[in-house]
């Protein structure tokens, strides 16, 4: 039976150096890296070596860099930190943050002591300079604004925006998790406060992911309990997914051009082609700076959920918008956010390509994904097809 | 035909012991099958609008689904159960009737919306637990009871028409609840010892106390229902005599004797609920007794029949059926007719079904008004 994975925004494959890494954790080898022997010993090797490769790939000092179970916990970590420093004040999110952004926003809004501004982006998916700037206010304590979006993949302009917050000592947190690993992301050129990543997302284990607090900026533990992490996060160390996280970004930083060639050959093989394959798709923010392995597309007339479920008992992973705990299909957020309607936001699909798909995967997605629009088209009456109700 | 020929088909899954096996069983035949569940209700109490929803009982329908090998996916009908299933029951209960919601969601649901669903993924069709029977017949498909008596859901399935029945299959038609329960330890399935689900799927609680929070919860969908909530209805007896006041109406069941709070020397029933009157109606037992029932919404699964029929009548989903004449109303009104029994029968109550049989078949039914 075919299986093509065409998802890799949600989560990626392990990277055969990464499995590699963890191996001996797995095994032979266990420590923990508090304890004064040399398992302990052996374990802090392990996690600061993990340490080193993933500033690196940041272009970061090790010591700035904190490690987390998720870049879910990594994103709360920061504006908790900043809720507890400053007591109160005035936030600035994009409409399209990830929800561990947007919903620890919100709960500080709910709390009281916290005002927040949701700067939307503009129907190009990207979230103007001027929009961000236009929303600071005295009392602005912190500015979020991801790299890159996880649904359509649009690449945020957040070195202007953390240049403009820092002429006003105001902190920038941005969330890279989709950027990491695609494309080249450096601390110094973003000039940001914070920035957050997870493993598995460039093809690192699930578990673990880090936060970079740039030096010199307090971060306060989200989690208390232990000195772990210079005091910045207590927890005993996932040793296994933390060699995993290392050798991933290893991976990445030797990988980078290569990849990020692979994954667009891929994308705009399939961009080019789909027009001819699948008439009236219509692809999303293709003229904005995008990731190399992102395409969000609406098939006008189609519901999303049952061309979803239809390529994957044909054998084609995809999604409809960030993955749902409970499985179930919503508008996209961000697909409302960039202006489409609820219709046009429920017939899209993301595609996203990783490092292992091939050239003749994407031939047999788009076979696929003809053949399954115009089944779904054959049973839509009419008014569907003309994108009525 | 081989299995490899055979279109795919939609397993309804809730996460119960039934239509697990009902999965388990078709993918051990080898046909292509997916698994489907359906979140019409959340009761985890997490507001669902525009979130992730509480995964609830589905999370077993994915094991199960894993178990038996097949894909599985959740659908979101929430709204759709509200508007066909859950504001009806609301509303039948303040018009002084005792609902049957899961006919309506089997009607309008299940093999309705979930059967829209799954053919647009390309099923064809759609497979429950249902406890009956699909016989082809000489005019098309026939409904027919289970072969378990004790496990029989044909009464729920009245409303479906052969289009329907045509697009369905009930694996389970044919086996005894006991049998169910063994293929599932068999095959190790997380369910085996799961014991029966709720009467109402989507009442936690109380009926009563149910209506009360649905109407305070949407003042909107049930307009002046608030304000009668709390009145005392006036029970009396049939010479119109007000024996004292009770609960509200909507309290009251046709054929219930406890909790009326009535000293009188012989034991006092419900005979009716009169809700503009904000009246309930009393009486000794004998007259709880009817000779007939008058139904509306009639349905018949195959062709409609010229004139009067003969067949065996159960007025409620646990009565064992009784002789009966069907014939049509007198005034001609369309959908609607009059029921004569060949004994009186107790209970007849209205928002309940009257569901017709022929033996072992179904031939259609109705929504009972009123006794004769």
């Amino acid at each position: 039976m075919v299986s093509v994975y065409l998802d890799h925004n949600a989560t990626t494959p392990l990277h055969p150096a990464a499995r590699e890494a963890m191996l001996p954790w797995l095994g032979e080898q266990h420590g923990n890296p508090s304890s004064i022997h040399r398992f302990g010993q052996a374990a802090r090797n392990a996690v600061e070596e993990a340490r080193e490769k993933v500033a690196a790939l940041l272009g970061a000092r090790p010591p700035e860099m904190v490690f987390t179970a998720s870049g879910t916990e990594a994103n709360n970590a920061v504006l908790f930190h900043v809720a507890r420093a400053r007591a109160s004040g005035h936030l600035v999110i994009s409409s399209f943050e990830h929800p561990s952004i947007r919903e620890a926003a919100a709960r500080l809004e709910k709390d009281g002591a916290f005002e927040v501004t949701r700067v939307s982006p503009g129907t190009d998916g990207v979230v103007a300079v001027e929009a961000v700037v236009a929303a600071l206010r005295p009392d602005t304590r912190l500015v979020c604004l991801m790299l890159a979006n996880n649904e359509i993949g649009t690449v945020q302009p957040v070195a202007e925006v953390a240049a403009a917050c820092r002429e006003r000592g105001i902190l920038v947190l941005c969330d890279a998790v989709q950027a990491v690993g695609k494309i080249p992301v450096s601390v110094e050129a973003l000039g940001v406060d914070f920035l957050t990543l997870g493993a598995h997302k460039f093809h690192g284990p699930l578990g673990a992911a880090a936060l970079w607090v740039r030096k010199g900026v307090e971060i306060s533990p989200l989690l208390v309990g232990g000195s772990q992490e210079r005091r910045r996060r207590a927890s005993t160390e996932n040793v296994p997914a933390l060699a995993g996280l290392g050798a991933a970004a290893a991976a990445a930083a030797a990988e980078l051009p290569a990849r990020t060639a692979h994954l667009a050959a891929l994308r705009d093989a399939f961009e080019a082609e789909l027009p001819r394959r699948v008439p009236g798709a219509i692809l999303h923010c293709t003229g904005s700076p995008r990731l190399p392995n992102t395409s969000h597309v609406a098939f006008p007339g189609v519901e999303g959920e049952a061309l979803l479920i239809r390529l994957d008992i044909a054998g084609f992973a995809v999604s409809t918008g960030s993955a749902c705990s409970s499985g179930t299909v919503e508008p996209s957020k961000t697909l409302l956010a960039i202006g489409l309607s609820r219709e046009e936001a429920l017939s899209s699909l993301r595609v996203s390509f990783g490092m292992t798909n091939r050239p003749e995967e994407v031939e047999a997605f788009l076979a696929a994904l003809a053949r399954e629009v115009e089944a779904i088209r054959r049973l839509a009456p009419a008014s569907v097809l003309s994108g009525g109700a | 035909m081989g299995t490899s020929e055979m279109g795919l088909t939609a397993v309804a899954m809730s996460g119960g012991l039934d239509s697990s096996v009902t999965a388990w069983l078709l993918a051990q035949s080898g046909r292509p099958v997916v698994g489907l569940s359906m979140l019409l209700w959340d009761q985890s109490g997490v507001e669902a609008n525009g979130r992730c929803c509480g995964a609830l009982d589905l999370g077993d329908a994915k094991r199960v689904a894993q178990q038996a090998g097949i894909p599985h996916y959740t659908l979101r009908m929430d709204q759709e159960f509200r508007q066909q299933v859950v504001d009806p029951f609301v509303s039948d209960y303040l018009a002084g009737r005792t609902p049957s919601p899961c006919v309506r969601c089997n009607t309008w649901i299940k093999f309705d919306l979930l059967l829209e669903k799954a053919r647009s993924f390309g099923a064809e069709r759609v497979a429950t637990g249902h406890y009956a029977r699909i016989v082809e017949g000489p005019d098309g498909p026939e409904l027919h009871t289970a072969l378990d008596p004790d496990k029989d859901q044909s009464y729920y399935l009245f409303e479906l028409s052969r289009q329907q029945l045509a697009a369905s299959l009930f694996p389970l038609g044919e086996m005894t609840k006991p049998e169910v329960r063994e293929i599932a330890r068999r095959a190790g399935l997380v369910v085996a010892e799961k014991g029966e689900s709720m009467e109402v799927c989507f009442v936690a609680g109380g009926l009563r106390e149910f209506v009360e929070a649905q109407v305070a919860e949407h003042p909107d969908r049930f307009a002046g229902a608030a304000a009668r909530l709390d009145q005392p209805a006036r029970l009396v007896n049939a010479a119109g005599t007000e024996l004292g006041e009770g609960q509200p109406y909507y309290r009251y069941t046709v054929g219930q004797r406890r909790g009326l709070g009535l000293a009188a020397k012989s034991p006092l029933f419900v005979l009716a609920i009169e809700p503009e009157e904000n009246r309930v109606l009393v009486g000794p037992e004998e007259e709880l007794l009817a000779p007939g029932l008058r139904g509306e919404r009639l349905h018949w699964i195959g062709r409609e029949p010229a004139g009067p029929v003969e067949a065996t009548v159960r007025i409620r989903s646990r009565h064992p059926g009784v002789p009966a004449l069907i014939r049509p109303r007198e005034d001609g009104t369309p959908g609607t007719v009059e029921i004569d029994f060949a004994e009186p029968q107790r209970g007849v109550t209205p928002g309940q079904a009257a569901v017709f049989y022929q033996g072992t078949r179904v031939l259609g039914g109705c929504w009972i008004q009123g006794r004769l």
